[in-house]
């Protein structure tokens, strides 16, 4: 087996199985996109054509689904979500098998699919990532036999608008749904908000299934996606759980901890001078990331300094923002909070984003392209300021690569923070289990117990400094660490590889390995 | 004369507390940027838990580094059996600051100096390393303050406890504080008399910001050094309320440097902008100075 090194000195088999050949990750501009992007069938329409079909097994059997192709679904409905495990049931009914599931994510929801591996029917998995039992069975178990394949939000969006992807069938979950297809999925009893990722499948997929639990007369007003690109609709119960799908209100974090390091960051970025009129701003929901928001909204107001937009994953607090005057936009492919939710039918600057237009790299333009500051939390991050969020320091699954790889490319200024240890585990290490975004795109490490520099960055360096902020070098940081918690010892695997980490255009960043038990 | 003037001794205008039988807050507690934190070792532990948190706690003191964090230990009374192996086990691993609770008279305070004394020799610390904060929480505590106060040269702070107090008092404390502010002032005199710092008891309503910042303003107007505190998020509120004006510390600034030149310790008198400036003002702006260097808006 033919071994290649990647630009962040990961080893990688030149070919993998279940995979194909391997093109390793030489930077995050690298890669120049040659051709065009994928087409779909052209469709066809005569007058008085019912879209609607009977039940769910109708509109399988009118899309012609086949051993071995491949379908598609969003994670907008997060742990509410029926929809995903009720279509993989209906096709195990039709003894359908070799499925290739092609998810913008898995969570807890989906534990269910295990069965479906187990028994062939699903026998290919893409995500951007993978938590509980479904994660530990890959992880120890390696139950798909094959790879997982990991993708960005915005390198998931890029390889389906590549053809990397070539979407057999999209099912496509819909809180509000016409009889001809026009959607959102902010009105209804199950409203999610944004429909970022299915924005983008239903475009490039040659079927799109609707499935929906609102289904209302043609036609809708406020569309998400039209109907244009919708062949058949089936009418549910339910399609999620609504207490599951979206959290209430969001409260920023109480824990002193977190507070400190959101404190700590907000310090950074105000003497960074980025936090200027028409400033532009993404942060993640963890703890600290939300809780910079409080320290920069304090600022803002003090400083009577207006941004240009937020972005994200948005949460109630970015909401707020956004009502209160903060900022001109907030763009959204994927609504947390009920806020988010409410917000989006109602306020023209709360606009809805595909996930092609939030972080393809190989678009005319994408948002994360035009951020000045990224907030990014991580599960470990190491002395070359790479980051990993996809898994435990134990080697297990745990996570996922999210927007954190394109918004750390695109942004002027990378900001992580996270605390210095969990349980007794240190966050800082000298090679993360496994790199999700480079260290070449991430900036500045903010714990409670100092702030690091990425070298690389001497110009914000320099700043802090004239402003007496006070620094460590990232390796002293991590002996400070390693002086409380010890040195941990690594975690062993197996030959198999059962996860590959792809970078936002396609290049392999880094593999998983089975963990040996 | 000579005590006002010295150089400026370091602030303590925030002490946390934290429990001692805890890891996390053992290695984090002094991260929040209070002054000083207090590790308990008595209210805060069970009786059953005493031992392993003084063990926990010793070899925290080996092996974290503090800092600039003045660390102290809310030790167990002597007349208990945990006070005294406490000394014994935590002057050896570096503990330099015990605060006495309960401390009514000043005879309790002798009996420690007794002790520690005897702990320093054994182990080959200089004697009189060991500092100690009177802990006044009762009404015959504050009737003895400056007896307490003066009972040993180790005496460095003395702190007000008002829920012990209001309790052996008999009244209900109120977020107004009347039924104690007698108290608090005899707890400021006497550490004035003394010449040693008066840290003011702590605010246990959370929730209340704005009642907790106007007791803070009384502290510092009353004369107090410091405020106990129970969470980090109080520590910010009391260093930001604790800092100095630009226009006083400008105008301390300038006192302190014409006390410097004139020798004012050995007995000159100066004159700023055409005033005289007497021993008063010049601790005052001492004082000042101190703090708006612990402020970090000067250095």
């Amino acid at each position: 087996m033919e071994i290649i090194k990647n630009k962040v000195n990961r080893e990688l088999p030149k070919y993998i199985e279940g995979y194909g050949e391997v093109k390793p990750y030489k930077g995050p501009f690298s890669v120049q996109p040659q051709g065009k992007k994928y087409a779909v069938n052209k469709g066809f329409y005569k007058p008085g054509t019912q879209k609607l079909v009977n039940n769910l097994k109708e509109a399988i059997e009118n899309c012609n689904l086949k051993d071995g192709m491949t379908i598609s679904f969003h994670h907008h409905l997060r742990n509410g979500d029926y929809v995903l495990n009720m279509v993989l049931d209906e096709i195990n009914k039709l003894g359908i098998k070799n499925i290739n599931l092609v998810a913008s994510s898995l969570t807890k929801a989906h534990e269910p699919i295990i069965k479906h591996i187990k028994s062939g029917v699903i026998t290919g998995i893409n995500t951007s990532g993978l938590r509980g039992t479904i994660a530990k069975e890959i992880s120890k178990n390696n139950i798909l036999g094959k790879p997982v394949i990991f993708r960005t939000h915005g390198g998931r969006a890029r390889a389906i608008e590549a053809g990397e992807i070539k979407i057999d069938i999209a099912f496509v979950a819909a809180p509000t749904c016409d009889n001809l297809g026009n959607m959102n999925g902010y009105e209804g009893k199950s409203a999610f908000g944004s429909m970022g990722y299915p924005m983008v499948d239903v475009k490039f997929a040659d079927k799109v299934v609707a499935i929906t639990d609102n289904l209302v007369p043609f036609p809708l007003k406020n569309i998400s996606i039209s109907m244009t690109d919708i062949d058949y609709i089936v009418e549910v119960e339910e399609i999620g759980n609504p207490e599951q799908i979206a959290t209430g209100a969001t409260r920023i974090t109480k824990n002193p901890q977190e507070l400190l390091i959101a404190e700590k960051a907000s310090e950074v970025l105000i003497a960074s001078g980025v936090i200027k009129n028409g400033f532009s701003f993404q942060a993640g929901s963890g703890g600290s990331s939300l809780a910079v928001c409080r320290f920069l909204k304090e600022y803002m107001k003090k400083n009577e300094i207006k941004g240009s937009f937020a972005s994200g994953g948005a949460t109630g607090y970015l909401v707020e923002f956004l009502e209160e005057g903060y900022f001109e936009a907030l763009f959204d492919t994927q609504s947390f909070d009920t806020s988010v939710i409410e917000s989006l039918g109602k306020n023209s600057n709360h606009i809805e984003m595909s996930a092609s237009m939030y972080a393809n790299p190989h678009n005319k333009a994408c948002i994360a392209h035009q951020l000045d500051i990224m907030i990014l939390s991580a599960t470990e991050i190491d002395i070359d300021f790479n980051i990993n969020s996809l898994t435990g320091s134990t080697g297990m699954i745990m996570g996922a690569q999210g927007g954190a790889p394109d918004t750390a490319a695109g942004s002027k200024l990378t900001v992580v923070v996270a605390p210095s240890m969990r349980k007794r585990i240190p966050i800082v290490t000298d090679k993360v289990t496994t790199v999700v975004t480079p260290g070449e795109t991430v900036d500045v490490l903010v714990t409670e117990r100092g702030i690091c520099v990425n070298p690389r960055r001497k110009d914000i360096q320099e700043i802090l400094n004239s402003s007496g902020i006070k620094t460590k070098k990232i390796k002293e940081l991590k002996e400070e660490i390693e002086q409380l918690t010890g040195k941990p010892e690594s975690t062993q695997y197996l030959d198999e590889i059962v996860g590959i980490v792809e970078y936002r255009d396609g290049t392999v960043i880094d593999i998983i390995k089975q963990v040996k038990e | 004369m000579g005590k006002i003037t010295k150089q400026p001794k370091r602030s303590r205008r925030t002490m946390l507390f934290s429990p001692a039988n805890n890891p996390k807050m053992l290695t984090m507690a002094h991260l929040y940027g209070s002054d000083c934190v207090i590790f308990d070792l008595e209210d805060a532990i069970k009786y059953s838990e005493k031992d392993a948190a003084r063990d926990l706690f010793a070899e925290a003191l080996k092996t974290i580094d503090y800092g600039e964090t003045e660390i102290f230990a809310r030790i167990n009374p002597l007349y208990t059996e945990f006070g005294e192996k406490d000394v014994r086990v935590l002057v050896p691993a570096g503990l330099r600051n015990m605060r006495l609770a309960m401390t009514d008279t000043p005879e309790q305070i002798k009996e420690l100096d007794i002790l520690l004394t005897e702990v320093e020799k054994e182990h080959g610390i200089k004697v009189g390393s060991c500092k100690i904060q009177a802990s006044l929480e009762t009404p015959t505590a504050i009737k003895n303050a400056y007896e307490i106060a003066k009972a040993s040269d180790r005496v460095v702070t003395m702190s007000f406890g008002a829920e012990d107090f209001t309790r052996t008092l008999g009244a209900e404390r109120t977020k107004e504080g009347k039924e104690i502010f007698v108290a608090r002032s005899m707890v400021v005199m006497a550490a004035a008399m003394a010449g040693i710092d008066a840290i003011d008891t702590v605010w246990a309503h959370l929730a209340d910001i704005e009642g907790f910042k106007e007791e803070v303003k009384s502290s510092i107007n009353m004369g107090f050094s410091g405020k106990s505190c129970i969470h980090p998020s109080q520590i910010k509120i009391i260093h930001n309320i604790f800092t100095p004006t630009e226009e006083e510390i400008a105008k301390s600034l300038v006192i302190v440097k014409a006390a410097e030149e004139a020798d004012i310790e050995n007995g000159g008198v100066i004159q700023v902008n055409g005033k005289m400036i007497d021993i008063p003002v010049i601790s005052k702006a001492q004082k000042v100075v101190r703090l708006a260097k612990a402020s970090g808006v000067i250095k």
